[in-house]
């Protein structure tokens, strides 16, 4: 190995210039500015009653309540989507039969109808009675003296997305290699602690992705539950409820929107984080305290 | 007993495919055999029946006294349950040809793992132990690195320590040199050395002759899934009896 006598001076070149970026930049900025002046100038948007129902309480509980729906039915859809997910790849027939009658039912029919159906579903059965058929009843619940729309839109959502859900897990667990179930199944451990503590945390960087776009979808979905009828999500309450009232659909639709956007937003930021704490170890890369470590040890072997 | 590992007459077959025709063999505590034979010869396959990641089609397997895989009782055999078959596989190491480290966890984490989840051991403890072993394979400053900041070498030593950290009665060992650069075979096979020094016992499936001739007790020669030539390393290797044998090593020698 030849040690230069003198370090060579850092490079300091000219940089690149990418002259067309600036002027493709700068057609889309003149674009954009004249759509922005149309729309406020363009009575049609009604942008004062935009600001004035933007932050109304009406909205505001929608925003709440369609947050819910998707937390809720998001959670249900994940948890059962696991479930379903970890069945189908068991070694247990029956497991495997009951997931994929699941998924067979739940991606085979719109979720409207679901949803319609799980309203009805006080209708078709009035009585829920616990106890031996055709002998004595320990339990008895009258389910049209309650008022659940809520809890069915809840169910509804949930049980459709679980269908969708196991698919991707399934797709996480099977992208994981061979080798990692057989170096777990090699140290003793059971096929339940192979799936939680090996395979399912490495699944988790092929899930989360498409799991982001299942929740934001959740997020839009939720303005279905009308057909339960649920009617105090964020899109019935601007649509049906104010905008009826006001005969002003267009604005409404824009105060939903931007809350929808809003929300979305800062559905992407959590999504940012989680991906990054399932990618760990996937990477070459040094972290950054890695790093810091060895420039020390570096700094100190030169110094030598 | 000093028996360690007896094979009677196992056979392995995958459907109509017959891999395995009747392997007998037998280890004693302590010592190393040496497996080698052309590629598809039934050698790995044999090496995982042993700690019944296979499933034995006939013939038995015992560890220690140990059936693998069955209960005999009343001279009927009965399917073990996930539960005991994962007891049976806790006191036998496996090393595999492409490490299979945890890639999600640490050089530390992928050594504790299993000593805390399946044995129950006390964290630190078993994190001392860790610092022990990783010392023992000459990596005690990769603690923290995970397993794709290593090299295939020092991948593969891990791979060890994590193995050892269950404190195996046995180990074995599926190619564990075949997928390292050249430079890099010597530092694992030096671990193995030590090892073996240190009376472990072991089986290694691999094609490092010179291994076979300085470690091993006991060198068997395989094709075709039965058991070709058996005997002292220095015996088969320069004295092959049988014409397939002597076809193979002046092959790989």
């Amino acid at each position: 190995m030849v040690v230069a006598q003198s370090s060579p001076a850092a490079i300091d070149a000219v940089p690149l210039r990418h002259p067309w970026r600036w002027v493709g930049a700068g057609v889309i900025l003149v674009l954009v500015g004249l759509f922005l002046y149309g729309a406020a100038t363009n009575p049609a948007y009604g942008w004062a009653t935009y600001a004035k129902y933007l932050f109304n309480e009406r909205i505001l509980l929608g925003v709440w309540n369609t947050l819910q729906l998707t937390v809720y039915a998001m959670a249900l859809g994940v948890v059962l989507g696991i479930v379903l997910s970890v069945m189908r790849l068991s070694p247990n027939p029956v497991f495997q039969t009951v997931a994929w009658a699941f998924l067979w039912i739940f991606r085979g029919t719109p979720v409207y109808v679901q949803l319609v159906f799980w309203g009805l579903l006080p209708t078709i059965y009035q009585n829920v009675q616990l106890g031996i058929p055709f002998g004595p009843t320990f339990f008895h619940l009258n389910l049209q003296s309650l008022s659940i729309p809520f809890l069915l839109a809840v169910i509804g959502l949930g049980l459709n997305e679980a269908a969708y859900m196991a698919e991707i897990i399934r797709a996480g667990i099977t992208s994981v290699p061979e080798g990692q179930t057989e170096a777990s199944t090699a140290l003793g451990m059971s096929w339940g602690m192979t799936m939680r503590r090996t395979v399912l945390p490495q699944a988790m960087r092929v899930i989360i992705p498409p799991t982001g776009n299942e929740l934001i979808s959740m997020l839009k979905t939720t303005s279905l539950v009308t057909a339960v009828p649920y009617s105090y999500d964020l899109y019935s309450i601007a649509s049906r409820e104010i905008a009826a009232r006001t005969f002003e659909p267009v604005p409404m639709l824009l105060v939903a929107a931007t809350w929808y956007l809003i929300v979305t937003s800062i559905l992407m930021v959590g999504q940012y984080y989680l991906e990054r704490h399932f990618s760990k170890g996937i990477s070459r890369k040094l972290t950054t305290k890695q790093l810091e470590a060895l420039v020390k040890a570096q700094t100190e072997a030169g110094h030598v | 007993m000093t028996e360690m590992v007896r094979a009677d007459h196992v056979c392995k077959s995958f459907g109509a495919l017959a891999v395995l025709k009747g392997v007998t063999l037998s280890v004693d505590r302590g010592q190393v055999l040496v497996l080698v034979g052309p590629s598809g010869s039934g050698k790995s396959t044999f090496l995982r029946c042993i700690n019944h990641l296979e499933t034995v089609s006939a013939g038995r397997l015992y560890v220690d006294g140990d059936l693998i895989g069955y209960r005999e009782k009343a001279g009927k055999l009965y399917e073990m349950s996930p539960r005991d078959a994962a007891k049976q596989r806790r006191d036998i190491g496996m090393v595999f040809q492409h490490f299979n480290l945890f890639p999600h966890r640490t050089t530390l984490d992928n050594i504790i793992e299993a000593p805390v989840h399946v044995k129950g051991a006390k964290k630190s403890t078993a994190t001392e132990r860790a610092r022990e072993l990783l010392n023992q394979v000459g990596l005690s400053d990769k603690a923290d690195a995970y397993p794709a900041q290593l090299s295939g070498g020092q991948q593969q030593r891990v791979a060890i320590a994590r193995a050892l950290a269950m404190d195996p009665k046995l180990m074995l060992f599926d190619e564990p040199t075949s997928a390292l650069d050249p430079e890099l075979v010597g530092e694992v096979l030096a671990v193995m050395k030590k090892l073996a020094a240190a009376g472990m016992t072991m089986i290694v499936v691999t094609h490092e002759m010179g291994f076979a001739r300085e470690v091993a007790d006991q060198l068997v020669f395989m094709d075709g899934g039965v058991i070709v030539e058996s005997g002292a390393p220095r015996e088969v290797l320069s004295n092959p009896r049988h014409e397939r044998t002597q076809a193979f090593l002046s092959k790989v020698m």
